[in-house]
């Protein structure tokens, strides 16, 4: 501790408490906005929760009603749409983590996976709107699976592949070992390895797909009915949240700020269930 | 050896007293006969024609520098680099009178009977049940109480049986490293290999873990061919029957461990059991 340059450290001191307000600045801005999404959601919507909602289609305008026939919906192509993604998306991650790791093909497929990640949506919306809409000549709630599908795809593919990357060489090599052939070595082993990682990657999936608007609006379009017809427009709440949200009608709108909670509250535990699996995952390692 | 030493760790004195010589040298035959093999990771020559034997039911202990290609030699027995592309084996290694290098050996059969145990211990995610049964499912469909006793049997081999016999359903990768070590060769030994290759088995573990796989591993030999790869001089001599000294991806010496350790004949066999290098 000789000739210490006391201007020096004292500098270094000041940029230091800088840096830390301006971090905590940002990092409060970012925690109060979303507090205040969060908030006016519940604010506006707790309001218009009631057992109608549930057991209700939607209304026509100056009508009480509920949004059944849009959670309905909703819950359909969702299905669809993570049943379609969900086991092409783990074949594909597999097969670029497992079996063409170091190929070209595999590097060209992940960088256009990448693409396709962050592709915006109402480009997907309009893709399948030309290839099923405009083929079959009218909106359908299968359309509208198909274009979530395409959402949930890109996702899977990656976390399929990162988790299996993570799973160390020397647990396929010691199932190997044994005699088992790849496919058991990965079935078995590998994915029993990566099941924490890759459940919370389609998970993400499909929250990142319960909010998606802009592919369901090209697609599956609304129905101001029930309908559980996959092969005809079927109502959804993110579109029934456009439609009401803009409507001059008080009850439709109350409708929007409700159907946007219930979003909201879905998106949150699965986001929520998703961070418990991974870090659980993390602890056993 | 030090007389202070813990009670466990005296289990491994039987194989400690000095061995009779003649011992060995009653009715071997050889159960692995490598002959010139050589070996490349991509254009790098990392063997240069091994010709030794693997004599059935003795403990043969590789030892040599780092680098020198003992276990890219043990990883060629069972074809484990056929994993990774670029890496190929020239020569002839003759099992049973068939050479396992033939591009037609069928290398899950291969696998099934030579068997191995890696430097880290690799549990499956699985109970430790399943992690037994994992191998004895893939040939063969025994039934659930027949299972239930080979499960036992080899955890009993694998000398874990007491420790974990009230928890086979909790997860093999909550044991500690020199039980699941144990665990995985219990694993091994459940599919009743004809080899057991074992790549520095107790490099990961504490002395009284490692002696407990040493004393394991003294007494499978009565069943089991065995091929060890070892960093720690000491422990060849303690497990081995025969010691081969390699040396940059050369095959220096070849013996009887008690005569490579006390009488080498080679310059840089002494050098390197003495500690002038490596």
């Amino acid at each position: 501790m000789q000739n210490l340059d006391m201007g020096r450290y004292n500098r270094r001191r000041r940029v230091s408490s800088l840096l830390m307000i301006g971090s905590w600045f940002a990092a409060i801005t970012g925690m109060a906005i979303l507090g205040l999404i969060l908030f006016t959601l519940f604010w506006r919507g707790v309001g218009g929760l009631n057992l109608a909602v549930f057991t209700e289609s939607t209304p026509p305008p100056g009508a009480a009603g509920g949004l059944l026939n849009a959670i309905y919906g909703s819950v359909m192509m969702t299905v669809l749409g993570t049943a379609l993604g969900t086991p092409l998306g783990i074949l594909a991650g597999t097969w670029m983590a497992e079996y063409g790791r170091n190929s070209r093909l595999a590097t060209v497929i992940r960088f256009i996976n990448d693409i396709l990640l962050s592709a915006p949506s109402i480009v997907i919306g309009l893709f399948v709107y030309e290839v099923m809409v405009v083929t079959m000549g009218h909106f359908s709630a299968w359309a509208g699976g198909c274009a979530l599908a395409l959402l949930v795809l890109p996702v899977v593919v990656r976390t399929t592949e990162d988790m299996l990357l993570l799973v160390p060489d020397g647990l396929r090599e010691a199932a190997s070992a044994l005699g088992s052939p790849r496919w058991m070595v990965i079935s078995r082993v590998c994915y029993r390895a990566a099941k924490a990682g890759m459940v919370t990657g389609v998970l993400l999936a499909v929250a990142r797909v319960t909010g998606e608007t802009a592919p369901l609006l090209f697609t599956a379009l609304n129905n101001q009915f029930m309908s559980t017809d996959m092969n005809a427009p079927m109502a959804n709440l993110p579109v029934v949240i456009f439609q009401f949200a803009l409507s001059p009608y008080p009850e439709w709108q109350q409708l929007a700020w409700t159907a946007a909670l219930l979003i909201t509250v879905t998106v949150l535990v699965l986001n929520i269930v998703a961070r418990a699996l991974s870090s659980s995952r993390l602890k056993k390692d | 050896m030090n007389e202070s030493a813990p009670p466990s760790v005296s289990t491994q004195r039987p194989h400690m007293q000095p061995r009779d010589p003649m011992a060995n040298r009653a009715a071997l035959t050889e159960k692995i006969s490598v002959r010139d093999v050589r070996f490349y990771y991509g254009d790098f020559l990392a063997l240069k024609g091994i010709t030794m034997p693997i004599y059935d039911k003795k403990v043969t202990a590789l030892i040599g520098p780092s680098g020198c290609g003992k276990s890219t030699l043990l990883r060629i027995f069972n074809r484990m680099y056929d994993l990774y592309p670029k890496q190929r084996a020239e020569g002839e290694i003759l099992f049973e009178n068939k050479n396992l290098l033939d591009p037609k050996q069928d290398l899950n059969l291969l696998r099934a009977r030579v068997g191995m145990v890696f430097q880290k211990p690799t549990p499956f995610p699985m109970s430790i049940y399943d992690n037994i049964a994992f191998g004895i499912r893939l040939y063969e469909r025994v039934p659930k109480s027949e299972l239930d006793d080979r499960v036992e049997t080899a955890l009993k081999r694998g000398a874990l049986w007491d420790e974990v016999k009230d928890k086979l359903n909790q997860s093999g990768l909550g044991l500690s490293g020199g039980q699941q070590q144990r665990l995985c060769i219990a694993r091994s030994i459940a599919v009743r290999p004809d080899v057991l290759l074992l790549d520095e088995p107790t490099s990961a573990l504490d002395p009284i873990a490692t002696a407990k796989v040493e004393e394991l591993i003294y007494q499978l030999k009565s069943d089991y061919t065995i091929c060890i790869v070892t960093h720690n001089m000491q422990q060849a001599a303690r497990v081995a029957d025969f010691t081969a000294f390699m040396y940059l991806g050369e095959l220096i010496e070849f013996g009887e461990t008690s005569q490579v350790f006390t009488k080498p004949k080679q310059p840089k066999t002494e050098d390197y059991i003495t500690g002038r290098f490596g």
